[in-house]
């Protein structure tokens, strides 16, 4: 046991040595390049990227992660380099040792995007061994978009070792790419390149298949093979990704035009100012968030919970008091009501441009609300799917409201026959002062989730109208499933033939086909039918 | 407020054609509002929308004139008299910008009138300028193919921020491909033009640009950044150049953010997009997109320090940011002081004679001079959007650049010169030494 011992310390103390005296050692050009960060040159800093990664000093991967953060701090008077750890301590970038304090001149080293490039191939190539799953992932995927010959011992090197299946295969794709581009690569291992590059099957395989220039005949062909099939699934998958982004508009139409579904086509009133309510449920989640931002900065990520009951009873409330103090007066007087309505959108949003100023507001995406993840070849993003389901949920509350409350037998009751329902003991004031608030209250909460896509200006609400009366008037005035259907139509459709026409034709398309369809069908989609209508 | 409000209504009215002949009663009444003044003042006209899509961006020029008007009374005013100012609010109505710059003309008699965003409300008012004979300054950067006598353009033309822009993509990120993606009006129109022939001059090829035009305040990206992604991945780097105006920037970098397109992946170039409008934006998922412009309120210079604090101290906002149509009425501002006092009067005539030479300082360290095409000399920076919403410079022009006013990429005016001074002409061609005259 001795002897083993004392062996044991003996490689410990050698190793101490190695580590403190070699370090020294090897500093020469490690250390030049860890100066040259300090001459604020894009070019520099590139070179110097290039050279600490391939020091294989252990400094290298805390220099290169604190460049990514911008922790990467350089003293331009004394030109020395330093690194500021995520715990706040910071250590000598050209030594490691430790320092009390980085001075107060100090400065985050800049970076360009093309220095964020060479950052993320370095930092790919270093963290290929991670114990993370996630930062190997990240690091593979680095790698196969960065593709560079260096990084393919480190690689193959990781390969070996790797036993997660989704990392292994990453890893795979990335050694592809880079064999790909190898010039000195042999044509069987092209070929396997090609062959697994035609498995990963998505636009980055394609680009790099595109891109690969000149290669042996036998690859260019297998190449060309791969490209083909590749984009016959990508154009599926095209079409798949054209019916999402049409179900995503359409649920923001149907969002935007539900409140109106009730205020125009259950009451009948031409609400022009029901987009300005939608904005004010959009300042409502703005300020609930400022308040959040400064006070409980932990509650940021519930912030739209908050918000949307607070934006229905704000727009709710002053919908109530709109109806109260003029559309009462108004009621079957159209032409007036429009009037009254249109002045009334203007007094409002130049009322919020005064309060809030004329620009925009930012409101931000909570995390669950923020990126987008891959199903199959299409990127669906979180905040329009949140958004597809809040509004197929909004709508079905709004049916069983319709249907099985007190209050809603009495809105159906009102607006299908004001006169009996009035003998029949219901005040219809009150009915009607409830559903156009309700109408309002629920453009409102649209405003918390539009919020999440648009702008938050004082213009929110205009570019909302003429959608908004569209989708009602073509799904069927007086119809929930009419403005349904309507809003999905419309959504599908539009997006169908942007790729096609471009994004203004497309437009002008969508409303030539509904000026034909209303010709047609006066009524809209689902046509009500009985003697309401003649009411 | 509550005239501001009838205001508006009435242009909204008349904007649809709608009771234009209530409109036009209420019209009658909205001179009221205007300012009463002494004659021993020099009246200037603010004429920016503060109503309206277009308030978002005019608002906040109309503070930039009052304070330049404030900071110059504090010096003593101009030739011994005070200035005063003289606001009125076209409302983003463009035949109304018409309208109220004959209000300000005619009868408040303004010596000068600094206004206009929107290049089709410039042209709306250029009959006018010409007509009564008055200066225009217009601080934004718009499509170039203008050379008028009563107009300085202080914004940039093409060649000082599109034709830069691109040269830094060519160059420093090897940019092979290139989407052009803009509103579908007047000036994204032509900028792409001039942008599409520079690019094939530079051999690019034609299926190598995508142009892409959407609506005004389009706010479904969906579609077209899939598109750009698609057009992206052909294996060689691409990059958008964009000129997207006003609100529909907002659901395009949310889209772009969420969509995971990076800077470092196909950076975004904008023509539009400064400080102001960052301020509506989360923006670090826009960490790296690129923004060219003449002036960045980061950019660190003497004058630019002691222009920001003054101009926060004035708005009493100490986050308040400052962007490149201010800088653009600055020099303007302080040109047509130079020129009213160099002539020791405010005659159009003879301030409009005055005016090419004149020097005035930028913001960014250098003097900017006023050029017989009625264009000025700017630098020109590349900046890239940083965390906090401000744009850190990664490039810049080794001088300043001057603005043509004709661009010399396109076949129709890259024989075309304005000259005020020796040609007394916009737009003299060199080729047959004619003059074309108005109305071209």
């Amino acid at each position: 046991m001795p002897t083993h011992l004392s062996a044991r310390l003996c490689s410990l103390a050698l190793s101490l040595f190695l580590i403190a005296f070699a370090l020294p050692a090897l500093a020469g050009p490690f250390e030049d390049a860890v100066a040259k960060f300090a001459n604020d040159d894009y070019s520099d800093t590139d070179e110097a990227i290039g050279v600490v990664a391939a020091s294989g000093n252990p400094l290298a991967f805390p220099i290169i992660s604190a460049l990514q953060d911008g922790r990467l701090m350089v003293d331009l008077d004394s030109k020395k380099v330093y690194v500021t750890g995520t715990d706040g301590k910071s250590i000598d970038a050209a030594t490691g040792q430790a320092v009390a304090s980085v001075p107060d001149s100090a400065s985050a080293v800049r970076l360009n995007n093309r220095l964020r490039r060479s950052v993320d191939a370095a930092l790919g190539s270093l963290t290929l061994q991670s114990p993370d799953v996630g930062t190997r992932l990240q690091a593979a995927q680095s790698v196969f978009k960065s593709h560079e010959e260096t990084a393919l011992e480190a690689v193959d090197a990781a390969l070996a070792k790797e036993t997660n299946r989704s990392v292994k295969a990453a890893l795979g794709e990335a050694r592809a790419a880079i064999l790909l581009f190898k010039s000195d690569a042999s044509e069987v291992e092209k070929l396997e390149a090609v062959a697994t590059l035609k498995a990963r099957g998505d636009q980055e395989a394609m680009a790099l298949l595109t891109g690969m220039g000149d290669q042996p005949a036998s690859v260019t062909k297998a190449a060309a093979s791969a490209i083909g099939s590749i984009q016959s699934s990508l154009a599926i998958w095209s079409s798949v990704q054209n019916a999402w982004y049409g179900l995503s508009l359409g649920s923001v139409l149907l969002l935007a035009a539900i409140g109106l579904a009730i205020t125009f086509g259950v009451m009948g009133v031409i609400n022009m100012a029901h987009g300005e309510m939608v904005m004010i449920g959009a300042y409502t989640t703005f300020v609930v968030q400022e308040v959040i931002r400064t006070r409980y900065p932990a509650l940021f990520d519930y912030s739209l919970l908050i918000a949307v009951p607070l934006a229905f009873l704000v727009a709710g409330a002053i919908g109530v008091l709109i109806e109260r103090s003029i559309i009462r007066f108004l009621y079957g007087r159209p032409l007036e009501t429009l009037l009254a309505t249109w002045g009334l959108s203007l007094v409002l949003q130049q009322a919020v441009r005064t309060m809030f100023g004329p620009t925009n507001r930012e409101v931000g995406n909570p995390s669950w609300m923020s990126g987008a993840f891959e199903l199959g070849q299409i990127t669906i993003t979180y905040n329009r799917l949140w958004i597809l389901v809040f509004t197929l949920a909004v709508f079905a509350i709004l049916l069983a409201m319709l249907r099985y409350t007190a209050l809603g037998l009495e809105m159906r009751a009102v607006t299908q026959n004001r006169r009996m329902a009035a003998s029949m003991g219901i005040a219809t004031s009150r009915v009607d002062a409830l559903t156009f608030g309700l109408g309002s209250g629920i453009a409102g909460i649209a405003g918390v989730a539009l919020s999440q896509i648009d702008n938050v200006s004082p213009n929110l609400g205009q570019s909302y109208i003429i959608d908004s009366f569209m989708v009602v008037v073509f799904g069927g005035v007086g119809n929930l499933w009419g403005t349904l259907v309507g809003a999905f139509t419309l959504g599908i459709a539009n997006k169908f033939l942007e790729p096609v026409a471009g994004a203004v034709l497309g437009k002008i398309a969508i409303l030539v086909l509904i000026i034909l369809f209303i010709q047609k069908r006066p009524r809209g989609l689902f046509a009500l039918k009985g003697r309401a209508v003649e009411a | 407020m509550l005239s501001k409000s009838i205001h508006d209504i009435a242009a909204s009215f008349s904007r649809r054609g709608v009771l234009a002949a209530t409109a036009g009663l209420m019209l009658g009444l909205a001179p009221l509002t205007g300012a009463k003044a002494a004659d021993d003042t020099i009246k200037v006209g603010v004429l920016h929308s503060l109503s309206g899509t277009m308030a978002i961006s005019e608002t906040t020029l109309k503070d930039t004139i009052l304070f330049l008007i404030d900071e110059q009374n504090k010096k003593g005013g101009v030739l011994g008299k005070k200035l005063e100012a003289v606001v009125v609010d076209p409302a983003s109505n463009w035949p109304l910008f018409a309208e109220k710059a004959r209000e300000l003309i005619t009868k408040d008699k303004v010596s000068v009138v600094f206004g206009c965003w929107t290049s089709v409300s410039r042209k709306s008012v250029l009959p006018v300028f010409k007509e009564l004979n008055n200066i225009l300054f217009y601080p934004v950067q718009y499509e170039g193919e203008e050379s008028e006598r009563n107009v300085f353009y202080t914004g940039a033309a093409p060649n000082q921020q599109a034709i830069p822009a691109v040269d830094y993509l060519m160059k420093d990120e090897k940019v092979k491909r290139w989407v052009l993606a803009g509103t579908d009006y007047v000036y994204p129109r032509t900028t792409n033009k001039i942008l599409e022939a520079y690019l094939k001059s530079k051999g690019v090829a034609q299926e190598d640009i995508m142009i892409n035009y959407t609506p005004f305040g389009h706010s479904d990206w969906q579609t077209i950044v899939a598109d750009i992604k698609k057009f992206g991945s052909a294996g060689k780097k691409t990059a958008v150049v964009s000129t997207i105006n006003g609100d529909a920037n907002v659901p395009f970098y949310k889209e772009l953010g969420n969509q995971g397109i990076k800077a470092k992946d196909i950076p975004v170039v904008a023509f539009s997009v400064g400080e102001e409008e960052l301020a509506g934006i989360d923006t670090k998922p826009l960490l790296g997109h690129l923004a060219a412009w003449n002036y960045f309120q980061s950019i660190k210079s003497p004058e630019n320090e002691k222009f920001i604090k003054a101009w926060q101290t004035y708005t009493k906002n100490p986050k308040r940011v400052t962007n490149d149509p201010m800088e653009a009425h600055v020099i303007g501002f302080d040109m047509w002081v130079k020129a009213v006092e160099k002539v020791k009067s405010t005659d159009p005539d003879k301030v409009i004679d005055a005016l090419p030479g004149i020097e005035a300082k930028n913001l960014t360290g250098g003097t900017s001079k006023m050029l017989p095409n009625h264009h000025i000399t700017k630098p020109v920076f590349i900046g890239e959007i940083k965390a906090n919403g401000q744009f850190d410079v990664v490039w810049k022009t080794p001088g300043l650049v001057a603005g043509d006013a004709w661009s010399k990429e396109l076949d129709g005016s890259k024989d075309l010169i304005g000259d005020w001074v020796g040609k007394k002409c916009g737009n003299f061609n060199t080729k047959t030494n004619k003059c074309l005259g108005s109305g071209s």
